[in-house]
């Protein structure tokens, strides 16, 4: 083969990219799912593996601040970027308000799609701090919870964006 | 059966030049992956028989859209989210930008690629419609050089393209001789939003002394490929839209498509769908109402 590239192959590599703010670094196999890479080798269990297909949004998290599926990401797409988890949302044992607010209006029950959820309810405010309930539900579109009916949900972000406002 | 990553090769060239170049060398054997949204979803079920995969996604010279005087070029690794945040594309392209929003949810719109949905080439892709009723033309590169294509005929049957097994698609063109058009699209799913057309349809048209000056009507999920109803246009041409002309539209929308019976739709439904949607779309022309 002449052609030069530039990383990857099918021999397991080292990559590194930053996870909540942390410098990580791997060794896996290229197409390794970003989800499994998440869970099995960094221990951060808290994107949960629904659908494996990008329609449940239960794995999702962000990439260089854009809303993904972890399962949908071969590892080597993410060499280098910014991966934020629901982990890294809280700061220590302080909260953040969208976390909060899921405890206070009932929005988290099983939990398995709790997690992104608030990653994509994160991801909303980021991009529109005072959204309206069509934009909420479109924003959460590709979450799918089979517990909650969403109303609490889509109730927890509402109360998030006030608290954000009067603070 | 889950695939298992140890029995794929993945590579991330740099840049396009040697991505072709890897295409070249083995025609047919590297399969391109972009926001994997596609190509992840076959990989996880253990069905991707591609072995060798090349990234290029994010790939700078496939992500930016071009503001040309008469045309806009949308590379074609630019993302759903990619074309709805972009005012151009969002002013004079309404038909694109509210097949973008249909298509997944924000996760998959910030991943999957306009180029993609081309490439794989569902006859219920949302965006394909859109694109015929614009007249898009394709630019499609390879260590041989570029050409540039209509995508009118780019689907050659079900998930079959004219792209040669050592090309990649860089530029999806747009022309903006429709920006003034009257613009109407619809999308039929079993559900608002998180669901596979059973019906889609965009179509643009104008008006001249109460006379249909011109018309483009596209559909998808009716045919093996998304189709132009180049007959129900012709028929339509020069006339006053009338119940009798709309009557005529209909019947003759009904003979173009091929529908077929599967796990989201009927073929019965799918016609008369159509048959309304074509109708609906003259009448809402003749009006002038808003119809996206």
């Amino acid at each position: 083969m002449t052609t030069n590239i530039s990383s990857g192959g099918r021999a397991k590599c080292e990559l590194s990219f930053t996870v909540n703010g942390e410098r990580r670094t791997v060794r896996v196999h290229p197409m390794e799912r970003l989800l499994d890479v998440l869970r099995q080798e960094l221990a951060l269990t808290g994107a949960k593996e629904g659908c494996a297909e990008g329609e449940c949004g239960s794995c999702s998290v962000l990439m260089d601040g854009a809303l993904v599926n972890s399962c949908l990401v071969p590892i080597l797409q993410a060499k280098s970027a910014n991966i934020v988890t629901i982990e890294g949302l809280a700061a220590g044992a302080q909260l953040n308000c969208l976390q909060e607010a899921f405890l206070d209006f009932g929005g988290a029950q099983c939990g398995i799609c709790t997690p992104g959820m608030i990653l994509a309810a994160s991801h909303l405010l980021q991009r529109n701090p005072q959204p309206t309930i069509g934009d909420i539900r479109e924003g959460l579109s590709g979450n799918l919870c089979r517990c909650t009916g969403y109303v609490q949900i889509f109730d927890a972000v509402a109360k998030a964006v006030q608290f954000k406002a009067r603070t | 059966m889950r695939s298992d990553p140890a029995d794929y090769e993945l590579v991330a060239p740099a840049n396009l030049q040697e991505i072709v170049a890897l295409l070249a060398e083995e025609p047919g054997t590297w399969l391109p992956i972009a926001g994997g949204t596609d190509v992840m979803v076959q990989y996880a079920a253990g069905k991707l028989s591609a072995r060798k995969l090349v990234s290029i996604w994010n790939l700078p010279e496939l992500r930016h859209i071009e503001v040309l005087a008469d045309e806009v070029r949308i590379g074609a690794g630019c993302t759903y989210t990619d074309l709805r945040e972009n005012e151009t594309v969002g002013r004079e392209f309404p038909l694109l930008v509210s097949a973008a929003s249909w298509t997944g949810g924000i996760a998959n719109q910030n991943r999957g690629t306009l180029g993609g949905n081309v490439v794989n080439a569902s006859p219920a892709a949302d965006s394909l419609p859109a694109l015929l009723a614009y007249e898009a033309e394709l630019i499609l590169v390879s260590i041989r050089g570029e050409r540039r294509v209509p995508y009118l005929d780019f689907h050659t049957d079900y998930k079959k393209t004219k792209l040669a097994s050592d090309e990649l698609i860089r530029d999806i063109c747009l022309s903006r001789r429709f920006s003034e058009y009257f613009s109407y699209t619809r999308k039929v799913g079993a559900r608002q939003a998180q669901a596979i057309s059973k019906v889609c349809v965009a179509a643009l048209g104008r008006l001249d002394g109460g006379k249909v000056k011109d018309v483009r009507i596209a559909v998808g999920s009716v045919a093996p490929v998304p189709l132009r109803l180049l007959e129900t246009e012709r028929i339509v041409q020069g006339k006053a839209i009338e119940p009798s002309l709309l009557l005529l539209a209909k019947k003759i929308a009904v003979a173009e498509i091929r529908p077929i019976d599967d796990i989201r739709s009927t073929m019965r439904y799918r016609s008369t769908v159509v048959g309304n949607l074509v109708a609906e779309f003259l009448e809402k022309l003749r009006a002038n109402e808003p119809a996206i």
